[in-house]
């Protein structure tokens, strides 16, 4: 709360991306995961950030923590091959069961590398 | 995104200026555009470029063209400025802090505005008109002034009033607010600049203990910013 460096969980967008920068500068390999579209009840808007390294370390969301671990495993893919993926989760989609979006929202989320 | 993209759209919030950042899909070619500025390696059509501007507008981040591009709307930071270094303050600059604001408080008075009771925050000790001169409230600005007492409120209240901020609180009880607004009245705001004042601040929700109140504030203050529609009246269980 007063000003410390460290990644919080409950960061904003201007925090992810304050943090992203700092990241890098560390030199560690940085993805990040963006909400561009979304329908029904999903709960985080489009725009909303989730900032992930190669620690598995997270900072903002992209969901209620539901396909979170999703993400995280495909801008773990974004950061070693460096292509963009956009990810479709959603009630139609039956991946949406097995993730957790049970919220009976669906949700494109864009990710990418940041690169050095 | 490249790194000279993410410093870009660092120093336009760091500057208080909106951005938009669109992103190819496909490619990940990107291009940062703030106002007639534009950087990056995607090249834009002028008809995509014109349906940007109009997004920025709307403030609305979004798919464009059939999916093809995303456009995403960087608005400056939100900013809450608070008149008294209170006990209600104490509880409402971490609230507010937590939902994204970045947080001023004003406080002439140096005994109650003390880096010990508000770790970390920026603390102006000037007289509150000197003060708001120097903050400036924007569109993205909330004030709320908390010290019941009208040699600090007021002045502070007159240049809220005088700017675009789209929220401006005032606690204190309704007896409080109607010789409040007497005063203002005869500093010569008219009817309408003074309907604009929250006052007493906060939503009835029963807030009696420091806390309750700042969330009662912080309460009105997002469905203000939100534009939320006017809430059912509170029902017993």
């Amino acid at each position: 709360m007063n000003g410390s460096s460290e990644a919080q969980a409950w960061a904003g967008t201007d925090e992810v991306l304050a943090q992203a920068d700092a990241w890098l500068e560390e030199g560690r390999k940085v993805a990040l995961a963006t909400v561009v579209a979304t329908w029904g009840s999903s709960p985080r808007p489009v725009g909303s950030q989730l900032l992930v390294d190669d620690k598995n370390n997270m900072v903002g969301s992209v969901s209620g923590g539901c396909i979170e671990g999703a993400v995280v495993a495909e801008a773990r893919a974004a950061m070693e091959d460096g292509r963009p993926r956009l990810l479709d989760f959603g009630v139609s989609d039956e991946m949406a069961w097995e993730v957790g979006l049970a919220c009976g929202g669906s949700v494109k989320v864009y990710v990418e590398r940041l690169e050095s | 995104m490249k790194r000279s993209l993410l410093r870009a759209l660092l120093a336009a919030q760091e500057a208080k200026r909106p951005v938009a950042l669109l992103t190819e899909v496909e490619s990940g070619r990107q291009l940062l555009i703030a106002g007639a500025d534009q950087q990056g390696d995607l090249a834009a059509s002028a008809s995509l470029i014109e349906a940007v501007h109009e997004r920025l507008q709307q403030e609305r981040s979004g798919l464009l063209e059939d999916g093809k591009y995303f456009l995403q709307v960087f608005l400056p930071p939100l900013r809450l400025i608070i008149v008294g270094a209170v006990h209600i303050s104490q509880a409402l600059v971490p609230m507010a802090k937590l939902a994204g604001y970045e947080v001023s408080v004003i406080d002439p008075r140096k005994a109650w505005a003390t880096e010990a009771r508000f770790p970390g925050t920026s603390m102006l000790t000037q007289w509150p008109d000197e003060a708001m001169e120097a903050l400036q409230p924007d569109a993205r600005t909330a004030v709320v002034t908390l010290t019941h007492d009208p040699k600090l409120d007021d002045p502070a209240l007159l240049r809220a009033l005088n700017s675009p901020a789209f929220y401006v609180g005032a606690l204190g009880s309704t007896r409080t607010h109607a010789r409040r607004l007497e005063r203002l009245r005869a500093e010569g705001l008219d009817e309408a600049a003074l309907a604009r004042i929250h006052g007493p601040a906060g939503l009835a929700i029963g807030a009696r203990a420091p806390a309750e109140i700042a969330i009662s504030v912080m309460a009105q203050m997002t469905a203000v910013l939100r534009q939320a529609p006017r809430l059912a009246p509170l029902r017993n269980p």
